[in-house]
């Protein structure tokens, strides 16, 4: 297919049910009440020439291209603002419209560079389309005063600003207003001086507020914003869509190509978790794809101490497997294990648990969701019967009332926090919804422009259940509970034994604020609003579930919304945010020791037969080890084999010298990645990875959505994933012989009863499908728990809060609690390959103001940063974002080491790391600590490939 | 923490955790033998109810029981 941009049919859709019948040069034309004239003509292919419009943001009508004839109505009205009526007779194309469409365009091409030839925009340029369209073959003024001929803004690493080739159509800073919600870029100037500034007049686009998402790049008609890649290597002759692979908004790209060379990531506008939009990671932080630390041959070596040596893949595989048989039979079978990763396909993840189910011969698999939102399968389950977020990304448009807690969705969901910010905002006269963040930062959806929480309750990290209990005491003990539904829907039984124990005098807000540290006023007033500001949302991410308390506090989050009836329809419902592209497909597929994929306990032998019967194996009905059991295992010389692929436990998992003495414990860890990661320092054999861009397969997002990812270009290392995990099993001595992904989710469908419905050709046909997709629900499930709930009847659980065993004193008085930020994602293998490090080049320490004076740190300064288990150093940054007594860092570099610091306190029931609460102490510091530079020496030692040449 | 003094600390978080279970040795006892492998199990029956809260000592009991009885 030659290379087409998506139509842009000028303004957006409207959602009226009611329909207008008109007609349109002379052809009739049906379109929902509300829609513009210009889009009518347009679904009707009928294209009416314009400038300002498209179809991301309203109506401007500025430009005066978009003029149509319509009978019984004077002059020549913009169409783009002109909503059809019903009866209408339009006409798009006469003779005197053309003159004053030419006049316009002329006025136009007179103060624009006539350099169409050598201009990155050429072929892609609406202003060059239109003056076509149009006819304009001659430019009559004369002009003295231009605005051309001014100074290029680069200072963004992925696009240009030419302010000369810029047509005042505003359209960027709409998109930047409306779509994003940023509000970072104006116009500054009049006339010829009229100019899109990003803040201010001493701001570039680099240092202003811009967050690089890419909607005005996308929004402008000309070359005056424009992709540094098509400026290098011209514009794309076709295009592939697919799935991003980073965070679990899941948004849907057109992967934009030359050939083989991707030239840009453009959001599709049809992707139903992003309608359209991006952000900077997903828009142009892809070139760790093409990186040149990419390892792509196969390495192996007896010994950590050795530098590796490349190896041909039929090495690799005969190498590994006579490694694993040769462990399974000196120590035992359930000596190995292995993890599967959430950045992976679903179809990769199953083999991966298949492999050491079938093949290992145990079920000592887990995943990277077990550091973080296993809590949210343990809490979900039990309340609600399945694992999952109850609602799709649109049903944020119904809601009423926001709840956050424990997420930061502007840094870590960019593109479905900018949905939530239109609803927050509100829109055509309608307000907008009520926001309570439950938080101990100030995070940027608390005040941002238009927008202001109601309620911001800084509670102290680890009381999150204390919280949660005090506002169902309010709920309950003021009658706000709603009972129709629970009596309805719940176990009333349950429900009274609960109600009861939240109604305690010792759960009131009043009560619990010592240990909260969150006003009772504000509190009380927070769950008045949940309970009554009509439809209430739930979203919660990390900061809920990285607690030794994250079970209970998801389970806590279930019983808010159904005493308060929340749950079962558009506009409400508790939603896990997920951290990666793939937590929710990777916890589906079966990765959990305890769990066969569905969500069925490995002791079930009914669900075990199913799978023993098609794989032809007897399988283990005992649960294997988790991660930290694993590594435990290591230490204590029993679990000596481990294939981890697309993880980086060593940097991400906690208590990093925990986790290093049990991977050098083991004879064999087995790395199947893209880049030299941390774990891989640990590692005898690495299996090179294929990116998302290589490979074919589906990622399911936080909406249950299961998306397709297609292969844009050949593997570089050779093979995709599910290949390699393939030719593994096959070197073991298994019968497997998929020769595409898609018969593996012909599998994952045979064997799942949520995927029964679900196959590649029927994502190819619909895009995509949120499971349940069972024979009641070919298309799928937007809203769970509709009728009733998955388990039957909603459960409550009583969660008595439990304060955590890290506690703070006298050596250790502040609490750290870690986190993400927008341009780097996790552990940063991919971002900090990627030019998105001119934002985040280091992880900082945030340090309140008084705390900060207390030990005399100020902005900038070198820090050590010290816990009962590790320390590290970094720089500090001041700020009163952070309550005093707490401090804050991201993790995504490896040389800060973040979690050298972090304890091996646990979620009681899943073993989920308690990142977010570390009890520290913070001193001033001149350099790395000893930890850091023996870290660095070993890596430095351990990357050492046998040509002398360090891969890193 | 060694791996049984974690797996006693493990237990007896459960144990608090569950506390307010209308049945909370039952319920714990069903939690580990859920969640936990069969050398962690084997552990913490050798390790026997040193340090653990009586109701995890009393999951640990049941759960070392119907192993021994099956």
């Amino acid at each position: 297919m030659t290379y087409q941009p998506q139509n842009d049919f000028g303004t957006p859709e409207s959602r009226s049910d009611e329909t207008v019948s008109l007609t349109i040069d002379g052809r009739n034309v049906t379109v929902p009440a509300g829609t513009s004239v210009m889009r009518a003509a347009a679904e009707k292919g009928t294209s009416i020439p314009k400038l300002c419009a498209t179809d991301s943001v309203k109506s401007f009508g500025s430009c005066r291209l978009c003029l149509v004839e319509i009978d019984g109505r004077r002059g020549t009205p913009a169409s783009c603002t002109t909503p059809v009526e019903p009866g209408m007779v339009v006409r798009t194309q006469t003779p005197h419209l053309a003159k004053l469409r030419k006049g316009v365009m002329e006025l136009y091409i007179s103060d624009h560079p006539l350099d169409c030839l050598t201009c990155a925009a050429n072929g892609d340029c609406e202003l060059q389309d239109q003056a076509g369209a149009v006819g304009l073959r001659d430019v009559r003024y004369d002009v003295q005063a231009t605005h051309l001929g001014q100074e290029k803004d680069h200072s963004n690493p992925y696009f240009d600003f030419d302010p000369s080739k810029c047509i005042a159509c505003s359209r960027c800073i709409r998109a930047c207003d409306e779509v994003q919600g940023t509000l970072a870029l104006t116009m500054e100037g009049r006339g010829w001086g009229s100019k899109i500034s990003a803040g201010l007049a001493s701001d570039n686009f680099l240092e202003s507020e811009c967050v690089s998402c890419g909607a005005c790049v996308q929004a402008c008609p000309t070359a005056t914003l424009v992709e540094k890649k098509v400026v290098e290597v011209g514009t794309p002759e076709r295009s592939v869509v697919t799935t991003c692979a980073y965070c679990g908004v899941g948004c849907t790209f057109r992967a934009e190509m030359r050939g083989e060379q991707l030239v840009r990531m453009v959001p599709y506008k049809d992707g139903k978790a992003n309608r359209g939009h991006s952000c900077v990671k997903g828009r142009f932080a892809w070139g760790y794809a093409q990186h040149q630390e990419r390892i792509l041959k196969p390495m192996i070596r007896k010994s950590i101490s050795d530098p590796w040596r490349e190896v041909e893949w039929d090495e690799a595989f005969a190498y590994t497997a006579s490694e694993l048989k040769r462990i399974s039979a000196k120590y035992g079978r359930n000596a190995l294990g292995g993890i599967t990763s959430s950045r992976c396909t679903n179809e990769e993840t199953f083999l991966v648990q298949k492999l050491i189910r079938a093949g290992f011969g145990n079920n000592n698999v887990d995943t990277c969701a077990r550091v973080c939102h296993s809590p949210t399968g343990y809490g979900l389950k039990t309340t609600f019967g399945t694992s999952a977020g109850t609602q799709d990304f649109d049903s944020v448009e119904d809601t009423d009332v926001i709840l956050i807690i424990g997420a930061n969705p502007t840094d870590g969901h960019p593109v479905f926090a900018s949905r939530m910010k239109r609803r927050l905002r509100g829109q055509d006269g309608r307000p907008g919804a009520k926001l309570i963040v439950i938080d101990p930062r100030r995070t940027d959806i608390v005040r941002s422009p238009h927008i202001e929480a109601q309620h911001h309750l800084p509670l102290r990290p680890g009381t999150n259940v204390a919280v949660l209990t005090a506002m169902a005491h309010v709920i309950v003990t003021e009658g706000l509970a709603d009972e129709a539904f629970i009596r309805e829907r719940c176990d009333w039984d349950e429900y009274s034994h609960w109600a009861e124990f939240v109604s305690q005098a010792r759960n009131s807000p009043e009560n619990l604020q010592p240990v909260t540290l969150v006003d009772a006023e504000e509190l009380r007033a927070a769950a008045r609003l949940y309970a009554t500001g009509g439809n209430g949302a739930i979203y919660y991410g990390l900061g809920v579930t990285e607690h030794s308390q994250g079970s209970s506090t998801v389970m806590a989050i279930a019983n808010l919304a159904m005493a308060t009836g929340n749950i079962g329809r558009r506009g409400v419902g508790v939603n896990p945010l997920r951290g990666q592209n793939n937590v929710q497909g990777a916890c589906d597929m079966g990765s959990f020791p305890h769990e066969l994929a569905g969500y069925r306990h490995i002791s079930d032998g009914n669900a075990r037969k199913l799978f023993e019967d098609d794989w032809g194996v007897t399988l283990d009905p005992e649960p294997g080890l988790r991660i930290p059991n694993m590594l435990d295992a290591a230490v204590d010389g029993v679990f000596k084999a481990l294939y981890c692929q697309g993880e980086d436990i060593l940097q991400s998992d906690p208590n990093t010298a925990h986790v290093s003495a049990g991977l050098a414990a083991m004879e064999c860890v087995i790395v199947h990645d893209l880049f030299l990661n941390e774990t891989a320092n640990y590692a005898h054999i690495f299996l090179p990875g294929s990116t998302f861009l290589e490979k074919n397969g589906t990622f399911t997002n936080a909406e249950r959505r299961i998306q397709p990812v297609r292969k844009v270009m050949t593997p570089m290392n050779g093979l995709e994933d599910w290949e390699v995990t393939q030719r593994l099993a096959q070197a073991m001595g298994l019968d497997w012989n998929y020769t595409h992904p898609s018969e593996i989710m012909d599998e994952i469908a045979r064997l799942t009863p949520t995927f029964a419905g679900v196959s590649f050709a029927r994502l190819d046909e619909v895009g995509s499908l949120q499971w349940p997709v069972t024979a009641d629900a070919p298309d799928g499930s937007p809203i769970m728990h509709v009728d009733g709930f998955v388990r039957g009847k909603g459960k409550f659980v009583v969660t008595d809060y439990v304060p955590t065993d890290e506690k703070t004193g006298p050596r250790f008085p502040l609490l750290l609690t870690t986190g993400r930020i927008l341009s780097q994602y996790n552990v940063g293998a991919q971002t900090r390959r990627t030019e998105n490090v001119a934002w985040h080049p280091e992880d900082l320490l945030e340090i309140h103001p008084v705390d900060a004076e207390d030990r005399g740190v100020k902005s900038g300064d070198w820090v050590k940063l010290a816990s009962r288990a590790g320390e590290t150093t970094l720089r500090a940054t001041v700020t009163d974002r952070v309550a005093p007594g707490v401090v804050y860092t991201t993790f995504h570099h490896a040389v800060t080491q973040a979690n050298v610091v972090t304890t091996d306190f646990s979620d009681w029931a899943t073993n989920c790391p308690e990142y977010k609460v570390t009890a520290v102490q913070i001193s001033a510091s001149n350099g790395p600590t000893e930890w850091q530079e023996e870290y660095e020496a070993l890596s430095t030692r351990s990357r050492r490939v046998e040509t002398g040449i360090a891969a890193e | 923490m060694n791996s049984v003094e974690r797996l006693v600390h493990m237990a007896n978080q459960i144990a608090t955790n569950l506390a307010t279970d209308a049945a909370p040795v039952a319920a714990v006892a069903d939690h580990i033998q859920q969640f936990w492998d069969p050398r962690m199990k084997k552990m913490i029956f050798a390790h026997g109810t040193a340090g653990l809260s009586p109701v995890a000592a009393a999951a640990i009991s049941l759960l070392a029981d119907a192993q021994n009885g099956a």
